[in-house]
């Protein structure tokens, strides 16, 4: 399958991502990324000649949930957890609004 | 140069355990020598002299008190900047974190903390682990001892100009695609990517879950096993650690007997791309190898040549869900969008991670975004799945016929800076070696075979094994480090 990108197709996947891209970076991922994807693409081929069904490996190791045991042990003080936030108030993290201004 | 800093660690240990020589002055010589050489190498983003010392001190006190210590204990080491540690910052190499310092230590500092190694520092990186060169630092790249116009590989090319250029006798790397061993082999050095699950993953930034695992850097084998032994074992932190007995890696490390032991040769990993000097020195070591006893087999992989492909659709589409969590409300850095004087916790996350993230990472996650996106999930991701399976029935096959397989680690040696940089793809093909071991989950080993005689630069060998048999990489690194001496650098090229 060949999907040329293009730049409106990176510039959509970037807000996907939540990064506002320049209109420089935007030209060279739009030049790059064909002949990545291109390359890449050969796992379809691949897969396609392999014939036979072959399953799906999303992890190196069987992985079944791990739960501890349900009881208190410490953790992060509040100190600690909020230490590296960009901004704090009344001990919590302070964040740019989130809902629009008519919400 | 102090005598002290080419000691191998076991040489090291041998020391401080009988009395002839402390761990501070061990770990005094090492911080002398950062500071003779790093504006060379750029091997530190950070030194923690204080720190070191202290940890130094408090062993000798310990052990003049006549307390039985760990064997490594007053050995000091370098650890990659991916890897938390309290007290000292954690950039990950990237500018979104800058300065910060984490509240917690990831599991296996606790463990080099517990085994008294003193900490001298954090190490360079590629940003988040995203490279093969190290020159995507956000930080300026290290450079490689063996000649500063030079990558030193990377991710962890850092830890290798560290260990290779005698700032560090031992040193913590993370290998997503090849990230410990093929920085081995770019300067010389014996780098181990353990089984996946061997080691905990527990406060590691996080680049690919599926595919990331620490390992040990050291110039000796039996050294690796050492820090190998401190750090490997079940956490209950991390979910995918493997519950189960560490593998006897330094008993196979004192053993490296290869007589009897069958070694599959790769052909897939040969012939076009593969510098002749690096394949020259390659065929030497298999030579060597045959002598000592080893039986020798050609084994066909051929799904590995697909590795690249699929590493190249699971780890960005990894990259794109692990970053996400880089939103400038919790930690790191947060900027604004220009002119808008009151933007939205959106705008501010994008604005910052514009910022933050450098040209490579926001190729993986425009990339990974890209593959795992409505309508071309199947196509990429999905099938990149199913090579990723191919791959592991190939190692499957192949260790029903052979106890190992040897390759060569990387197809050159180390390249100039900027030889490479615009070109994603030809940096990319430099993994082709190191990729499929990642994709299975199976340990690999670099163990330096010499000089190539066409660069004069290092030229590294790798052994795979099966999943929880790093013993046999110990083994089998051990006996070629006896038959092929590895490198020694006199002093850094400039």
């Amino acid at each position: 399958m060949s999907s040329p990108l293009s730049r409106e197709d990176v510039a959509h996947l970037a807000s996907l991502a939540r990064i506002s891209l320049s209109e420089d970076e935007l030209d060279r991922l739009g030049a790059e990324l064909p002949a990545i994807l291109d390359h890449v693409a050969a796992v379809q081929g691949v897969v396609e000649s392999a014939g036979a069904d072959v399953a799906p490996m999303s992890h190196p190791v069987p992985i079944t949930n791990v739960f501890r045991a349900d009881e208190p042990s410490p953790g992060l003080s509040r100190d600690e957890a909020l230490s590296g936030a960009p901004a704090s108030e009344e001990d919590r993290f302070l964040v740019p609004k989130i809902l629009g201004e008519e919400a | 140069m102090s005598d002290l800093t080419r000691l191998h660690a076991s040489d090291l240990a041998a020391q401080l355990a009988d009395g002839s020589v402390t761990s501070v002055e061990a770990t005094q010589a090492q911080i002398d020598r950062i500071a003779a050489v790093d504006g060379d190498l750029n091997a530190f983003l950070h030194v923690d002299a204080e720190g070191a010392l202290a940890t130094a001190a408090d062993v000798d006190a310990r052990r003049a008190a006549g307390e039985s210590l760990p064997t490594l204990a007053g050995v000091p080491i370098a650890v990659k900047d991916l890897i938390n540690t309290v007290g000292q910052p954690t950039t990950a190499g990237s500018k979104i974190l800058e300065g910060w310092v984490p509240p917690y230590d990831a599991t296996v500092v606790t463990r080099l903390r517990a085994a008294g190694l003193p900490i001298l520092g954090k190490t360079n990186l590629d940003e988040f682990a995203m490279g093969s060169s190290n020159e995507h630092s956000a930080y300026g790249p290290a450079r490689n001892p063996w000649d500063t116009g030079r990558i030193p590989g990377g991710s962890s090319g850092g830890s290798a100009a560290a260990v290779a250029a005698f700032e560090a006798p031992l040193a913590l790397g993370t290998d997503t695609g090849g990230s410990i061993r093929q920085p081995g082999a770019m300067t010389g050095i014996v780098g181990v990517k353990p089984t996946y699950g061997g080691v905990s993953r527990y406060g590691v930034i996080a680049m690919a879950s599926s595919l990331d695992q620490v390992g040990p850097m050291a110039r000796s084998v039996l050294d690796a096993a050492l820090l190998h032994e401190v750090i490997a074992g079940h956490d209950p932190r991390d979910s995918t650690s493997i519950d189960a007995p560490v593998p006897s890696v330094v008993e196979a490390a004192r053993r490296g007997d290869v007589a009897g032991l069958r070694i599959g040769v790769v052909r897939e990993f040969a012939g076009e791309g593969f510098q002749p000097g690096v394949q020259r020195r390659f065929d030497e070591a298999v030579a060597k190898l045959a002598d000592a006893g080893a039986e020798i087999v050609e084994v066909s992989c051929p799904s590995f040549t697909h590795g690249i492909a699929a590493y190249y659709l699971v780890m960005p589409s990894e990259v794109s869900s692990n970053l996400a969590r880089f939103d400038a409300m919790r930690y790191g850095l947060r900027v604004s969008p220009d002119g808008n004087p009151s933007p939205s916790a959106e705008q501010v996350m994008a604005a910052t991670r514009d910022a933050g993230f450098g040209d490579e990472v926001k190729r993986r996650i425009i990339l990974g975004t890209y593959a795992l996106s409505s309508g071309y999930y199947d196509a990429y991701y999905g099938s990149a799945q199913k090579v990723r399976t191919l791959i592991a029935q190939d190692f499957t096959a192949a260790f029903e016929q052979v106890d190992v397989l040897f390759s060569p680690t990387a197809p050159t040696t180390a390249w100039r800076l900027g030889e490479k940089s615009d070109d994603p793809l030809a940096m990319y093909l430099e993994d082709v070696c190191t990729i499929p071991a990642n994709l299975a989950g199976v340990p690999g080993i670099n163990v330096p075979i010499g000089l190539a005689d066409d660069s004069g630069l290092p030229v590294g060998g790798q052994f795979l094994a099966p999943a929880q048999a790093d013993e046999r990489l110990y083994n089998a690194g051990a006996a070629l480090e006896r038959l092929v001496p590895a490198p020694v650098l006199e002093e850094v090229v400039r």
